[in-house]
C-alpha cells in the first residue's frame, strides 16, 4: 500500500509537470495571432486589435501561412521588420536570459540553501534562517534592477 | 548587516531605473532596420500607376524616405518643414493607406515636397518597412542603408540632432 | 462653495496627517504620553475631513457642477446616478481620493480595535499611517487636485469613460484599494516593531487579522477586475497579464505568503525578520504598483493622463517610503531574534516553501513587467514581455503550490513523519488520481498533461485540506454532539480549508477553461445559424437600441442545446454619445457547467454581422473559487482568539 501511495504521487507529480500543447491546425492562424502584439493599440494582440494596422499584419500572417511558411518563418518575417516588440513570447537570445533563466534559477538556489541550512543544523537558531532569506530578497531585488 | 544594506542599495538601484524610465516614452518601438539596407519592395507611383517607385534605386545620395497620408493630422506639423528640407535633400514619399485622388489632392493644396510617391494602397510597403504610426522618417545613406527611424511629426530638433548630424558624420 | 469646503477640508486634512506623522513619533521619542496619545483624536479627526472632501467631490457629480473640471471631464448629465456615484474615482485625481479615503478608514480602524496595544507601539504605528496619508494628502493638493475650477465652467461634461460604466467597475476600484491600501496597517506595524527595535511575540498575533483583512478585500477586487474584463472587453478573456493586473497581483502573491509567514511566527516563534521583510514587502509593491499605474512607464490598458510631475512625485514618495522602511530594517533586524527549532519534514518547511514559491512568482511577474524598462535603460532594441512568458514561468512556480496546500495542513510543526502524511493523503491521492482521470474524460472525451495536472491538483488541493479539518472535527466528536462540535470547529481553520479549496477550485476552472472553451468567428445573416461546441446559434438581425447616454446595435442570438432553447443573447455594440468610441457589450449566459458568450462584431460591407461566439466550460468556477478564497478570510477574521481579545476589552 505504502508503495502504491509513493507511485502514486509520482503520477500526480509527473502529470502536472510536463504540460503538453496541443494545437489542432485550423487553430494556426489564431494561435499566431495571440501571439503578436498590435503596434497600435500596445495592450492587444493581434486576434483582439481594431487597428488598421493589426487588419494589414493579420492579412499578411494569412498570406504567409497561405504560402506555407511554418510558424517560426512567419514570427521571423514579422520580427525582422517589427523587431522583438511584436512577439509577445519574448524569444530565447542573450538579451532575454535573464529574463527566461532566473525565476528558475532564483528558485534552485533558494531551495538548495534553505534544504542546506535546515538539514545542517534543524535551523538551530535564529540568524539562519533570515540570512538566507534576506540572501534571497537581495537577488530578487538585484535581478528586478539590472 | 551588510546584507540589509546591500537590499537597501538594490532598492536604489530599481528607483533609478524607473526614474530613467519616467524620461522615456514606453509605446516608442525601435526598428530592426536600422543598419540594413533599405527592404526591396516595387510599388505604383502616386503620380501615375505605370510607372514604378523601386527602393532599390534610392542610393548615391543622402535622402529621406517619409511615410505620409493625406487623413493623417500629425503630417501637417511636419509638412512645413519638409517642403524646406527638400530644397536640400533627395525627399521620397510613400503613400501609405490612402486613395490616388485624395493623396494628389493634397499635395496640390499643401504643396509636394517629394521628388516621388510610392502608392502603398494596402500598407504592404508599410508592413516592409516597419511602420506603425504615421508619419514616419527614414534616413538613407548613400549605400541605400537605413540608419536612422524618426517616429511621429518631424521638427527643427529633431532634424538637427538626428539627421542632419548623421549627414555631417558620414561625410567626413 | 460646497467644492471649495471639499478643498479646506482636505487642505485640513492634510494638515492633521502632518501632526499625525510627528506628534506621536517625537512623543514616544520624548516620552510624552500626551503627544503620543493625540495620535487617536489627530487620525479620527483626519479621517473624518477627508470623508468630507469626498463628499463634496461625490455632490459636485451628483449635482452636476461642470465648474469643477474633475467633474467636467469625468461625467455628464446623461450619465446615470449610479455611475456619477462610482465616477468619483474614475479618473486619477478622484482614485486618489478613494485612496485617501480608504487609508483613513483603515486607520479610524486601527484606532478603534487596537485600544489594547501598548502606547508606544500604537503611537507609532499611528505615526507611520500618517506619515503615508500625509504624503498622499499632499500629492493630491500639489498635482492633482481633484476640486479645481474649470472656469468657465463647461457647458457639458465630457462623460465618464464607456469602459468605467459597468456594475463590475462600480465595486471594483474600493475592494482593490481596500486590499492595496490595507497592507498599510501591515507595513505600519513592521515598522513601529523595529522602530522600537524588539518584535515579541503578540506581533504577530497582533498584525494577523489586519494582514488577512486586507488580503481578502484584494483577493475581492482583483477577482471583481477579473470578472470585468471577462465582461466587457468583449474577448472573452480574463486575465491579461496587463501591467495594471500585475500590479495588483504582487502584493497579492507576498499578502499570501504573509499570511503563511505570520502563521509560522505565531505559532512557533521563529521566522520574524522574514515576516517583518514581507510585510514591509507587500505594501511596498502596492506603491510600486500605484506608481506603474499612474506615471506612464509602462504601456497599459489603464490609461491614467499621464503628467511627469506626478511620476516624479510618487517615485519620490516611494523611494522615502520603502526605502526608509529598508534602511530601518538593515538597521534594526539584528535584534530580532527568532527561536523555534523544526526539522527537514515538518510544518515550518512546507509553508517556507510556500513562500518560496509565491515570491519566486511575483519576483518572476515583477522581472516580466519592468524588462521592456530594464532593456531600454541597457539600450537594447525594444521589446514585449506577454501573456505566454507569464504563463510559461508563472505555470510551473504555481503547481508545485497547488500541490504543498494539501500537505501542509495535514503536517504538524516542527517534525512530521513522512509515513503519517502519507497515510493522511490517501483518500486525497485516490480522489485527486480517480477524478482528475475520469471527469475530463467522461465530460469533454479528451484529456490532455494540462487538463490531467489542473484537475488532479485542483481534486488534491480541496480534499486535503479537508481530511484535516475533518479529523479536527471526529476529535472533537468524542465528547460531544456532532452539532457543537461543528459550531466550535476553529474558525482559523475552516477558513483555512475554505481559501485552499478555493485556490483548487480555481485550477479546475483554469483547466478546463484553458483546454476546453470554443470559439467562433464568423460572419452571419438574419436567419443563420451556426452549431458548435454542443450549441446551435440562430442570428435573428440586429436593432437599433438606445440607453440613457448611448445608442446602440443590439444583435440577437437565439442559443438551443439540444433542439431545446436555453437562451437568447442580445449583445450590444454600443456608441457613447460624448466620446463616441465603439464599446462592445457582450451578452452572456452563464451557469455552473459553462458559459455562452456573444460579442457582436461590425457590420459587413457585403451584409450581415461580425459575431465572436464562445463557450466556455467551467469559467465561472475561477470567481467563485475567488469568493470562497476571500470568505475563507473572512472566516479566519471571526475566530474566537480576536473576538475574546475584543470581549476582555469591553469588561
Amino acid at each position: 500500500m505504502k508503495r502504491a501511495t509513493a507511485w502514486g504521487f509520482c503520477l500526480l507529480f509527473a502529470g502536472s509537470a510536463c504540460l503538453a500543447v496541443d494545437e489542432a491546425a485550423d487553430e494556426r492562424y489564431r494561435n499566431l495571432l495571440y501571439e503578436l502584439r498590435c503596434l497600435v493599440c500596445q495592450n492587444q494582440s493581434l486576434a483582439d486589435s481594431d487597428a488598421e494596422l493589426a487588419g494589414d499584419l493579420r492579412r499578411r500572417v494569412q498570406d504567409l501561412i497561405d504560402q506555407g511558411m511554418s510558424d517560426k518563418e512567419i514570427i521571423a518575417h514579422l520580427q525582422a521588420r517589427y523587431g522583438d516588440f511584436i512577439l509577445y513570447r519574448p524569444p530565447l537570445a542573450w538579451r532575454t536570459a535573464a529574463l527566461w533563466a532566473s525565476p528558475f534559477v532564483l528558485l534552485a538556489l533558494t531551495a538548495w540553501l534553505l534544504l542546506r541550512r535546515i538539514r545542517r543544523g534543524h535551523a538551530r537558531a535564529s540568524g539562519s534562517l533570515s540570512d538566507v532569506e534576506r540572501e534571497r530578497l537581495k537577488d530578487v531585488l538585484k535581478r528586478g534592477s539590472d | 548587516m551588510i546584507r540589509g544594506w546591500l537590499a537597501v542599495a538594490v532598492f536604489a538601484g530599481l528607483v533609478a531605473m524607473l526614474a530613467f524610465g519616467l524620461t522615456r516614452d514606453p509605446s516608442r518601438v525601435s526598428s530592426p532596420l536600422i543598419g540594413l539596407p533599405v527592404p526591396a519592395f516595387q510599388a505604383e507611383r502616386l503620380a501615375s500607376a505605370d510607372e514604378h517607385f523601386d527602393s532599390t534605386a534610392l542610393r548615391g545620395e543622402w535622402s529621406l524616405l517619409n511615410v505620409w497620408a493625406s487623413w493623417c493630422t500629425t503630417c501637417l506639423e511636419e509638412h512645413e518643414l519638409l517642403m524646406r528640407l527638400s530644397q536640400q535633400l533627395a525627399l521620397y514619399g510613400i503613400n501609405h493607406r490612402d486613395t490616388r485622388d485624395e493623396a494628389r489632392n493634397w499635395l496640390q493644396v499643401y504643396g509636394n515636397p517629394y521628388r516621388a510617391s510610392a502608392f502603398d494602397e494596402y500598407g504592404e510597403v508599410g508592413i516592409e518597412l516597419g511602420v506603425y504610426k504615421v508619419p514616419e522618417t527614414f534616413l538613407l545613406d548613400p549605400d541605400g542603408v537605413i540608419r536612422y527611424k524618426h517616429v511621429g511629426a518631424l521638427d527643427e530638433e529633431a532634424y538637427q540632432e538626428q539627421i542632419l548630424a548623421r549627414i555631417r558624420e558620414g561625410r567626413p | 462653495m460646497i467644492p471649495e469646503l471639499g478643498h479646506f477640508a482636505l487642505v485640513l486634512a492634510c494638515v492633521l496627517a502632518g501632526l499625525q506623522a510627528f506628534l506621536p513619533g517625537w512623543g514616544t521619542q520624548r516620552g510624552n504620553p500626551t503627544w503620543m496619545r493625540s495620535a487617536s483624536s489627530l487620525a479620527l479627526g483626519q479621517g473624518l475631513l477627508v470623508l468630507l472632501a469626498y463628499l463634496a467631490l461625490t455632490w459636485a457629480f451628483i449635482e452636476h457642477d461642470f465648474s469643477v473640471r474633475y467633474v467636467a471631464n469625468n461625467s455628464n448629465t446623461e450619465l446615470p446616478l449610479a455611475y456619477r456615484i462610482s465616477g468619483v474615482w474614475g479618473g486619477h485625481e478622484g482614485s486618489l481620493l478613494l485612496w485617501s479615503l480608504v487609508l483613513s478608514g483603515w486607520t479610524v480602524a486601527v484606532v478603534a480595535l487596537s485600544r489594547r496595544l501598548p502606547m508606544l507601539f500604537r503611537a507609532r504605528v499611528l505615526a507611520v499611517l500618517g506619515f503615508v496619508s500625509l504624503g498622499f494628502l499632499a500629492f493630491m493638493l500639489a498635482t492633482s487636485n481633484p476640486f479645481d475650477r474649470l472656469i468657465p465652467a463647461a457647458m457639458q461634461g465630457r462623460d465618464l469613460n464607456p469602459l468605467l460604466q459597468d456594475p463590475g467597475l462600480v465595486i471594483h476600484p474600493p475592494m482593490l484599494y481596500m486590499g492595496y491600501v490595507g497592507f498599510a496597517v501591515a507595513f505600519a506595524f513592521a515598522i513601529a516593531a523595529l522602530w522600537g527595535g524588539q518584535l515579541h511575540a503578540a506581533w504577530a498575533r497582533w498584525t494577523r487579522p489586519w494582514v488577512t483583512a486586507a488580503w481578502m478585500f484584494l483577493t475581492l477586487g482583483i477577482g471583481l477586475g477579473s470578472w470585468w474584463a471577462y465582461h466587457e472587453l468583449g474577448w472573452g478573456g480574463w486575465w491579461f497579464w496587463d501591467p495594471v493586473e500585475n500590479a495588483s497581483f504582487m502584493p497579492w502573491l507576498v499578502g499570501t505568503a504573509l499570511i503563511h509567514s505570520l502563521a509560522v511566527t505565531e505559532k512557533r516563534n521563529t521566522f520574524k525578520r522574514w515576516t517583518v521583510l514581507l510585510a514591509l514587502l507587500a505594501f511596498s509593491l502596492s506603491l510600486l504598483g500605484t506608481f506603474l499605474v499612474r506615471s506612464g512607464v509602462l504601456v497599459s490598458v489603464h490609461a491614467f493622463a499621464n503628467d511627469p510631475a506626478r511620476g516624479v512625485y510618487i517615485l519620490g514618495f516611494l523611494a522615502l517610503v520603502v526605502g526608509g522602511g529598508l534602511i530601518l530594517y538593515a538597521m534594526r533586524a539584528h535584534r530580532i531574534e527568532s527561536s523555534g527549532h523544526f526539522e527537514l519534514l515538518s510544518r515550518e518547511t512546507l509553508l517556507l516553501f510556500n513562500n518560496v514559491f509565491l515570491l519566486i512568482a511575483t519576483f518572476a511577474i515583477l522581472l516580466g513587467t519592468l524588462y521592456p524598462l530594464i532593456v531600454d535603460v541597457l539600450g537594447l532594441p525594444s521589446m514585449s514581455v506577454g501573456p505566454p512568458y507569464f504563463n510559461l514561468v508563472f505555470l510551473p512556480l504555481m503547481l508545485p503550490l497547488l500541490f504543498l496546500a494539501a500537505v501542509g495542513p495535514v503536517s504538524r510543526w516542527k517534525k512530521t513523519r513522512a509515513r503519517e502524511l502519507l497515510r493522511r493523503l490517501q483518500v486525497p491521492l485516490v480522489l485527486a488520481l480517480a477524478i482528475g482521470t475520469a471527469v475530463p474524460w467522461a465530460a469533454f472525451g479528451s484529456t490532455s498533461a494540462l487538463v490531467l495536472a489542473g484537475t488532479m491538483l485542483g481534486v488534491w488541493c480541496i480534499s486535503g485540506p479537508l481530511v484535516a479539518l475533518w479529523r479536527q472535527f471526529s476529535r472533537m466528536r468524542r465528547g460531544t454532539s456532532a452539532g457543537y462540535s461543528l459550531r466550535h470547529l476553529p474558525r482559523h481553520m475552516v477558513g483555512m480549508t475554505c481559501a485552499h479549496a478555493g485556490l483548487g477550485v480555481i485550477a479546475l476552472g483554469i483547466a478546463f477553461t484553458t483546454a476546453f472553451s470554443m470559439e467562433r468567428e464568423l460572419v452571419m445573416n438574419e436567419g443563420d445559424s451556426v452549431a458548435f461546441a454542443e450549441h446551435e446559434f440562430v442570428f435573428r438581425g440586429v436593432q437599433e437600441v438606445d440607453g440613457p447616454n448611448y445608442r446602440a446595435q443590439q444583435g440577437h442570438l437565439s442559443v438551443y442545446r439540444d433542439g431545446e432553447p436555453i437562451v437568447d443573447l442580445r449583445p450590444e455594440k454600443r456608441t457613447y454619445l460624448v466620446q463616441s468610441s465603439p464599446m462592445t457589450e457582450a451578452a452572456i449566459y452563464s451557469t455552473v457547467w459553462r458559459d455562452v458568450y456573444a460579442a457582436l462584431g461590425v457590420a459587413q460591407p457585403g451584409g450581415g454581422w461580425g459575431v465572436r461566439l464562445y463557450v466556455k466550460p467551467f469559467i465561472q468556477w475561477l470567481w467563485g473559487g475567488a469568493l470562497l478564497m476571500a470568505f475563507g478570510g473572512l472566516l479566519a477574521l471571526s475566530d474566537r482568539r480576536y473576538r475574546y481579545r475584543r470581549k476582555r476589552r469591553r469588561t
